[in-house]
Order: structure tokens, then sequence, then C-alpha cells
């Protein structure tokens, strides 16, 4: 019995919040229903922290869905990579669930509540699934798994305002268009190899050589991705969708979608076409690194004038994808390395900072700059979490956000490359100045008057702060993620470089 | 006392701070409690320092690790001699400045006092990290604790006004700590592979001698603490905090920490000896130079007291960085025997302004007239503390003024003793006025009249409370004790390595 | 290659791209281009088709049969695997579809309008009320907003 569960862990990691997701819309309790999604979510990351513990050490574990030999069949791989992957997303998922109980009880209602988890389980299905999968195709399923169910918890923020809607519908266009131009991509490699299987993708590009069909999938498979992610220009649904999402699944959404389609991209350019190719064939350099300056200064130059909290965390997490982009646009092994580090980092920092708005908003009613004057006082735990994660944002030391301007000015310099490395710690400037903004509403007005505003509930509290203390543990014992994504990046590079050998 | 060895000294002292934090707190409803438990942290905090200084001078090197933050960056503390002059500066000092805090914000009838001692502590354990730490990137670490811990002080009033200076003030020294500091540390960290702190310095025959002087400069920019020019608006403009917090600004923490780490960049990061070979320090040197005598010739113009003083610190600071960019161990000696003089005497000169406003709520320099003869406590006291800034002999700034040009002289830069000499002229120039003024120059009855009729004794104002005028006097008389120290302290200072260690076959 | 500018049998031998490239711009032309919230579906589904179009077309083999088992070995199949996938596709194409269509039911009720460039002026009124008399005021505000409003 045992032995047939770890046999199967990566195919349980999947299925088990899929068929869970089901059982909670027949269910549709709303207590029963968080029940089976907490559970699940607690199981998942138990599973993805055994698959992380066994591919630490280098190691790949290959899955073969319904003994299909790989690669006609569809293959389930697991390198440090993913696993890595896996675990920030379980993990969010097992914090953002007890912090959902109070929020959602106020924001969605009742009869309702049961599908919410329906939802939400299927976007943990959905981004577990993206991240896990070795083939191609499969990766294309999951997305739209995960983004449907996306759309339709955005949308249930229109509770609270109905402008979700139209954020969850222009959020669908954008989407899906990124989608089908990824499909497109897809159906251009598959004509150029006759294969969907990453592996076997990557060995047929070697084998075959360059391509123009190559170079149009490539090109599609980017602008596909970089809509899911958020790449600056193509970063417009990603605002409104953040600010008027239910505050659960805002955490929820912030720290991992976006994460997961990094990934997705990380494996695409480095897995399947390999570093060379990417460098050298499509002289990626020249749009994905100014792309990523723009997004690091105009999204957070934009982020200063926001006048809503959570408006003004969106973006910031395009300015913060852009980061990573800029780690990816290195080509190098500490360049990846940072980029897969601050995966990690942002994700607990920006689930912290919208579990604050999160909280503001169950308190105060609204996450309005202007309605949090003097919040300190009334809210202290919430308001220092919230400076705990500023600080994080702003890449100050002891915080995980140090770890990762560490790491990503370091790649800068190892190429000599100046101009951008005074980018990085310049563009986190402008990250001191819309923090500050927020810090200084909180400690240094005076509360209006009529302000009733008491502290949020303890089951708000508490994730919060295990995310804020994560925040400072992994700033301050960074040896562990460190190594987990240097090896993740080794892992990465060795592989396409032996296939290019 | 109980012996303790130097690993959990250094704990202990960097710890006391930390953890009376959590007193403050407990107590905020107990007024009392809660500023005894400040005090007696301060002396806590300096006995264990002074502990330590006892185990320096027996030859030990004290120093422990605590973790390793990312793969080869350890959070590890080391004591040497700059740093623990440092260290016994900022922790002797917090003790009248505990003091004076007290008899300062309840006159003043401030509000968040518990707010103010907490950051308060924290401040102090920062800077006592700064001096103990064993490299760089702990050194940077403690920094931006001291940044970020003061800066609730500055915006302390909560007014327009303090939001704005505070504002200035994180916004300077943050963002020249992360713009220059930090890419001057991983560019030492991708070229060396260590921040380790190496007497004698670790940046030789790593980086092409044609950038050493960037490298520098980023170092001298970073660290915006120093105030270097043109990176000092942050000082004046932090003025608009309490009295108290001005002083820790000026005297114990956040200035001295930004110099101390100055010295340490140029002694244990670049070497001295290695400076002086390469000349890299030379155009900070008149960089440094430009700097004392513009800032001294924008305190002149001031006639706000707090003003004046915080340009004379500008002023006064780039002596310090001077000290090192001169790169002789005359210099170095000066430099940090500076630290200590213009420590107390700026804390001294602070409390006075302090307590003339809590008195009579006087700021500027020009409304002073006649005070002194009503406040003859601190007024004595903060003429004995500007004869010691100005460097006149017998107060404890002569020394160091001294051993500065002696610095100067052994570069053989003699326009260097020029710039020294004309800055203690201008020094004359924007202090005596003050003390002139108090002294000699007529009450203005006049205008007062009706405040001296109802004065019967002809006094109009009294001086400020017992709490307030108590530290001052005492910082005041450390000024003329100093000068019988000196010796000791210069024996002391010579253990400052200025060439790299010979490793012993 | 080179000296061939025109090469009629390239173009025509290539005709179900032309296809694919002409039905995908249309699509997309009208998803970005409409007003209409539904005509902007209707968009999404042409050029969603059009991939569904580019991966039937490149499944086929000439001379090939549907992919069943006939027994002989002589047989030419078409790929069955481009057609598996665009199954699934179509799936997702019609969650899809219906998830809109069921987001602008809810505009409707909600904002009374399915029309884009009404639905931005209500929300720009809704902004501007959030915002309210108390908002700090920020330089460039204004900017900012029109610059949201028009991405939309």
């Amino acid at each position: 019995m045992i032995d047939l569960i770890t046999k199967n862990l990566p195919a349980l990691q999947v299925v088990i919040p899929l068929m869970a997701a089901p059982i909670c819309a027949i269910f549709n309790r709303g207590r029963l229903a968080w029940t089976i999604a907490f559970i699940v979510a607690i199981v998942s990351f138990a599973i993805s922290a055994a698959l992380l513990s066994q591919t630490l050490d280098g190691g790949v574990i290959s899955y073969h869905l319904g003994g299909w030999a790989p690669p006609i069949g569809i293959e389930y791989r697991v390198d440090v990579l993913n696993a890595f992957v896996l675990l920030i997303v379980s993990g969010i998922a097992v914090v953002t669930l007890p912090y959902a109980v109070k929020s959602v009880a106020q924001e969605i209602p009742q009869e309702k509540q049961g599908f919410f988890y329906t939802a939400l389980l299927l976007c943990l299905t959905g981004l577990l699934g993206v991240t896990i999968t070795g083939d191609a195709f499969n990766v294309f399923v999951f997305l739209e798994i995960s983004s449907l169910s996306t759309y339709a918890l955005v949308a249930t923020g229109a509770e609270r305002n109905r402008r979700a809607l139209t954020a969850a519908y222009n959020y669908l266009i954008m989407g899906t268009v990124g989608a089908t131009f990824f499909v497109i991509g897809l159906g251009l490699l598959y004509m150029a190899t006759g294969t969907l299987n990453m592996v076997d993708l990557a060995h047929q590009i070697t084998l075959r050589g360059d391509s123009r069909m190559l170079h149009m999938g490539f090109a599609f498979v980017l602008v596909g991705i970089g809509l899911k992610l958020a790449m600056f220009p193509l970063h417009l649904w990603l605002p409104n969708a953040y600010t008027f999402a239910p505050s659960a699944v805002s955490v929820f959404i912030s720290a991992t979608s976006t994460k997961v389609a990094v990934y997705v991209l990380l494996r695409f350019m480095f897995g399947i076409f390999g570093f060379d190719y990417a460098y050298q064939q499509s002289t990626l350099q020249y749009v994905l690194l100014p792309l990523a300056l723009l997004a690091m200064f105009a999204a957070s130059l934009v982020a200063v004038f926001q006048t809503d909290l959570k408006r003004m965390l969106a973006y910031s997490s395009i300015a913060q994808v852009g980061y990573m982009l800029l780690g990816t646009a290195f080509m190098t092994q500490t360049g990846v390395m940072a980029t897969v580090i601050h995966l990690f980092n942002h994700a607990v920092t920006k689930a912290t900072l919208f579990m604050v708005a999160g909280a503001f908003v169950y308190s105060v009613g609204s996450s309005k700059i202007s309605d949090l004057k003097g919040l300190g006082r009334a809210m202290p735990w919430t308001s220092a979490a919230f400076v705990v994660g500023g600080l994080s944002l702003i890449g100050i030391p002891l915080t995980v956000g140090f770890v990762s301007k560490w790491y990503l000015v370091q790649a800068a310099l190892e190429l000599g490359w100046w101009p951008i490395a005074a980018a990085i710690v310049l563009s986190s400037l402008i990250a001191v100045a819309y923090v500050w903004r927020i810090v200084e509403t909180l400690y240094l007005h005076s509360p209006s008057p009529d302000s009733k505003a008491k502290e949020a509930p303890l089951a708000m509290i508490i994730p919060m702060w295990v995310l804020a203390a994560a925040t400072v543990y992994f700033g301050t014992h960074a040896a562990l993620t460190s190594a987990a994504a240097s090896r993740a990046a080794s892992t990465l590079i060795s592989a396409s470089n032996i296939i290019w050998q | 006392m109980i012996a303790i060895d130097g690993s959990t000294g250094i704990l202990l002292a960097i710890g006391i701070p930390l953890i009376v934090t959590l007193f403050i707190a407990a107590f905020s409803r107990m007024p009392n409690l809660r500023d005894a438990s400040s005090v007696i942290a301060a002396v806590l905090t300096f006995l264990v320092v002074l502990d330590l200084l006892g185990m320096v001078n027996a030859g030990q090197t004290p120093s422990v690790s605590l973790f390793e933050v990312m793969p080869g960056l350890v959070i590890s503390f080391s004591i040497e001699p700059l740093g623990m002059i440092f260290a016994l500066v900022a922790s002797g000092l917090w003790i009248p400045a505990a003091i004076y805090s007290i008899g300062y914000m309840r006159a003043e009838n401030e509000r968040h006092l518990t707010r103010f001692n907490i950051c308060y502590a924290l401040a102090i354990s920062a800077a006592i990290g700064i001096a103990f730490s064993a490299n760089l990137f702990t050194l940077f670490i403690f920094y931006e604790v001291l940044t970020v811990s003061t800066y609730p002080l500055v915006a302390h009033k909560q007014t327009d006004e303090a939001r704005r200076g505070a504002r200035t003030y994180l916004a300077i020294l943050m963002s020249t700590s992360i713009l220059f500091l930090l890419t001057a540390i991983i560019w030492t960290w991708s070229a060396t592979g260590t921040l380790d702190f190496q007497p004698g310095g670790f940046i030789a025959g790593h980086v092409d001698p044609a950038l050493v002087p960037v490298l520098l400069a980023l170092f001298a920019f970073g660290i915006g603490k120093a105030a270097l020019m043109p990176f000092h608006r942050w000082l004046p403009s932090a003025m608009v905090a309490p009295t108290p917090v001005s002083a820790l600004l000026h005297a114990v923490a956040v200035v001295k920490a930004g110099v101390f780490t100055m010295l340490k960049v140029g002694v244990y990061v670049f070497g001295v000896d290695y400076l002086s070979q390469t000349d890299a320090s030379q155009w900070l040197v008149w960089l440094a130079s430009a700097s004392i005598l513009i800032a001294s010739i924008i305190a002149l113009t001031k006639d706000d007291l707090k003003a004046r003083l915080a340009y004379s610190t500008v002023s006064q600071l780039s002596y310090i960085t001077l000290g090192m960019a001169m790169a002789t161990q005359m210099g170095i000696i000066g430099g940090t025997m500076h630290i200590v003089t213009h420590a107390i005497g700026k804390i001294t000169l602070f409390m006075c302004a302090g307590a003339i406003y809590v008195a009579t709520h006087k700021k500027k320099v020009s409304e002073l007239d006649g005070l002194g003869r009503e406040m003859p406590f601190t007024f004595i006291a903060f003429t004995i503390a500007s004869i010691s800034i100005i460097g006149l002999p017998p107060f404890a700034g002569a020394w160091s003024k001294m051993y500065l040009m002696l610095g100067a002289a052994n570069s053989g830069q003699l326009a260097l003793i020029g710039v020294l000499l004309v800055s203690s002229l201008l020094n004359i120039a924007y202090l005596m006025p003050i003390v002139a003024r108090g002294f000699f120059a007529p009450s203005p009855v006049a205008a007062h009249s009706l405040g001296a009729a109802a004065a019967d004794d002809g006094k109009r104002w009294r001086e400020a409370p017992f709490l307030c005028v108590l530290p001052l006097c005492l910082t005041a008389l450390l000024c003329i004790l100093l000068v019988f120290e000196i010796g000791p302290l210069y024996e002391f200072l010579l253990h400052i390595p200025i060439l790299p260690e010979v490793p012993t076959p | 290659m080179q000296e061939v500018v025109f090469d009629l049998e390239f173009i025509i031998g290539h005709y179900n791209y032309w296809l694919f490239v002409i039905l995908m711009m249309t699509g997309l032309y009208i998803t970005v281009s409409r007003g209409n919230l539904i005509k902007k579906v209707v968009g999404l589904n042409l050029f969603q088709t059009s991939v569904f179009m580019l991966y039937i077309s490149m499944g086929k083999i000439e001379g090939g049969t549907a992919p069943i088992l006939t027994g002989d070995p002589n047989t030419v199949y078409s790929n069955p695997v481009p057609h598996v996938l665009i199954l699934t596709a179509i799936v997702v194409g019609i969650a899809t579809t219906a998830l809109a269509l069921a987001l602008v039911v809810r505009i409707r009720e909600e904002f009374g309008t399915i029309e884009e460039d009404e639905l931005t002026e209500i929300e720009e009124k809704l902004e501007f009320a959030e915002q309210g008399d108390d908002a700090i005021p920020v330089s460039g505000e204004a900017s900012v907003n029109k610059r949201e409003s028009g991405g939309k």
C-alpha cells in the first residue's frame, strides 16, 4: 500500500485536488468544502515535500501516466526545479486556506462558498499540473484549467465590488488570447519535431537543427507565456484582476500563478530550446532584457501613484516579474538561480502583503490608502506584517527580498553589466517610495475619529505571520533556498548542455 | 561582577538593548518603570562593553559567529581596537542620553514615548552591532537596521514638517546605502570572494588599480551616514526631531556609525598602506576638505541653533573622513580620536540646545542674548564643549585635531594643515558668538518687559529641569577629563593595523 | 529560393496555412477592435477555431485515411495525435466561451450594458466616487487612470 502510494506520488499530486474539487461542489456547504480543501492542500504539500526530498540530490523522477511510455504517452517529470515550484504552490495553498475562512465568510455568500472552494481546488490542480508535467501540450491543458478557474474566482469578487466582473472578463479575453498563442507555438513545434514530450522535443531540436518553424514556435510560445506571466506590455489584465478579486484569491494567485508561468518560461527556454539556442539563435536578451527593465521602472513608478493598496501591490508584482525576467535574460547559472530564488521569495513576500491588504479590507472594509490612516495603533499585528513584507519588497537585509537582489546584482556583475546592476538597485529605490507611503499612512497619521477598526481575527493574523516569519527566516537562512535554486539552475542548464554536446 | 567570556560579552552588548525593548513595551503604561529600564539597560550595556575592553587590552580578540545567511555570508562579530572605541562611545553616551531624554521628553509632554524608547534602544543595539561586525555583510545589515530604527524617531512629532524631514532622512540614507554601498559590497564579494575584515585590507591584487578609486567612491558615498557632501542633506532635515534624537543622531549612533564604517573600510578593506601606495584616496582628501570648509561656511549663515550645529557636524565628520583619506597612521588615529572627542562635544552642545529650548522655547541664535547669565550651567557647558570642538586646549578636542594635523604632515600635504587651521577659525566664528551672546549681550528687557515684571528676582528664565541639566554637565566634565586620558587612548589606537599581517611561518 | 521572387507553387501548396492566418487575424482583430463584449467572444472563438484548423490540417497526410486500424499493413494513416489534441482544445474552448458568456450576462445585470465604452465610462465614475474627496492627492494620478482605462 505504502509502496503503491510512493510510486504514484507524481500522479497523486495532481489527481487528489482534481478529485476533491467536484466533491466540494457536490456537498456545497461552506464549512465542509473548506475542510476538504484544507486537507487536500496539506496532502499536496506533503507530496511535494516528498518529491523535493527525492529530487534534491539532482535525481529525476519520470512517471508514465497510465503506463504509456513517453514520447507517446504523457510523462510526469519531476526534477529539483519543478519540485521546488510545486512546494511553493502547495505551500501557499496551505497558508491561504486558513486565512480564507474569515475573509471568504465575509466576502462570499454562504450558498456559493462550496463552489468557491471548488474553483480554488481546480486552480490548485491546474497550477500543480502545469508544473509537474513533462508534456508540452499537457502544459496547455493545465494552464487553461487554472486560468478558467482563476477567471471565475476573480469574478466572485463582484459581491464586494462589481468591477470584479469586468476585470475577470478582460482577464479572460487576454488570458485566452495568450493561451491560444501558446497552442499555436506548440503546433509549430510539433510540426518541426513531431513530438510533444519536453525531453524528446529538446532531443529532436538538437537532431534536426535550426529552422524557421522553430523560430516561429518559440516566438509564439514566448508571447503566450508572456501574457500569462504579465510580462510588461502584456500586463494590462493584472492590476484590476488582483485589485477586485476576493482577498483570499488575491493572495493565492498573486503568489502562485505568475510564478508558475515564469517556471514554464524557464522550462521552455532552457529545458527545451537549450541555453545556447535561446541565447544565440534568438538573441533573446535584446527582447527580454529591455522589457524586464521597463517593467522594473515603469510598473514601480505607476505603483507609487496608486490610491488603492491592492492595486499598488499589483503593480509592484508586475515590477517583480520584471526582476525574474531579468534573471532569465542573463542566461547564466547565477541569473537563472536568481530567478528561481526570486520565485520563492516573491511568492512569500507578496502573499504576506496581500494578506495584510485583505485584513484591512476585512476590518476597515476598504483597501484605499486614505482609509488606512493611523491603523498602526488599532491593528498593530497587521501593520507590523506590512512593514516586514514591505522591507522585503525593498530588499532590506534579513528579509528574503535582499537575498534575491543579492544574487541578481551578482549575476549582473559577473557578466560585467554595470548599468544593469545599477538599474536593479535603482529600481528597488522606487519600492522604498511606494512602501514608505503606506508605512507613513499607517503609523504617522492620526486615525480618523470615527474609525472603529479592530485588529483582524486570529485566523487571518496567524497565516499572515507565518508568511512574515518565513520572509525573515529564509532571509536569514537562505542556504536552504539558495541550494535548491542553485541545483535547479544547474539541472536546467546541464540538461540542455548534454543534449547540445 | 560576573566574569563573562568574549563571545557572551559581544552577544550581551548587542542583546541587552534588544531585550530591554521588551521591558519597555511591557511597561508601556508605567512611565517610571519604562524610563528606568532604559537607563538601567544603558548602564548594563556600558559595563559589558567595559568588560570587553578589558579583554581587548589583555590581548584577546573576542569573536563570535551566529549563523550563515547565504552560502559564504555569515553573521559574525569580532572586536578590534577601532570597533572597541566606537562601541565605548555609543554605549557610554547612551547613559547621559537616556537620562536626558527622560527630562526632555517629559518637560515637553511628548507622546508615544514607548515607541520612542524602543526605537532608541534598537538604534543603540544596531550601533554596537556595527562596531563589532567582523565582515562587511554583518556591518551592512546593522547599518540598515540603524536607518530603519531611527526613522520613527525623526518623524516622532508626526507633524507634516516632521514627516517631510523624516522622508528626506530615509530617502537619502537608504538610497545611498542601497545604490552605492550594496553595489560596492557585492563588487567586493565577486572580486575577492570574501567580505571578512582583515588587517591591512584584502582588496590589493583583486581589483584593477585603476578601478580602486571608483570602488572607494562607491563606499564613501554609499556610507551616507558619514554625511560627506553632496549627500549631507539628511542631517539638517533630521533636525525636526526632538533634541534627544538629534543627540543620538549626531553624537552617539548614526553619524558616528557612518564615519566609523568609513574608517573601518579604509583600514580593514582597502588597507591604509595600500591606499597610500595607490593614491586611490587622493580625490577623497580634497572632497573631504571641501566638505569641511563649505559646511562650516553654511553653518555661519544659519540662525537656527540646531541647524547651525547640524552643519557643524557635517563639517566635523569630514575631518574623520579626511583622516582616513590621508592614509597615514596618524590620520587614522586622529580620525578615531575625533570620533570620541566630537561625540562628547557634540552631544553636550545638542543637550544644551535642547535645554535652552525646554526652558525658553527659543530656537534661534539671535534670541539667546543674555541667557547665559540666567542659565549658567547650560551655558558654561556649552562653552566648554564649543572650545573642545574648536580644538583649543585644554579640552579633549585639541588632541584629535593635533593628531589629524600630524597625519597631514606625515602624508606630506601641507595644504591640509591649512584647511584644518582655516576650519578651526570658522569653528570659532560660528560657535563663539553663541557663547558671547549668552554671556555678554544685554538682555532684551524692553521686548520682554511684561515677562520681566512677572519675575521678581530679575531672572526671566530658569534652568531646564534637573534631568536635562545633569547629563550635559556630566558630558562637559568628560570633555575636560578626557584631556588627561588621551595617553592611554593613543596607546590603544596604535594597535590599529596599518600593514597586512605577515603570516608567521 | 532567393532568385524566385514569386513562387506560386509554394503559395498554393501551403493554402491551409493561408486560411489559418486569415482566420486567425480576423478573429484576433475582432477581439481587439469590437466594443461589444459578445462580439469579442465571437472573435475569440474564430481565433481559437483557426488554431484547430492548423492542427487538423497538419495531421493530414496525402492519401492517408482516418486512423482506424484496417488490418492492411500498406494503409497510410493520417497522424491521429493532432486530432486528439484538438479534441482537448475544443473542450477548453467551449469552457472558455461558456464562462465568458456567463460573465457577460452578469456584467449586463450589474452595469446594464455590454458596450465597452459605456462600461469604461461607468468604471471611471466609480473610480472617482471610490477615491472621494478624502483621497491623498497625488500628482500625475489622472494620467495614470487614463492609461489604465485606455488599456481595457
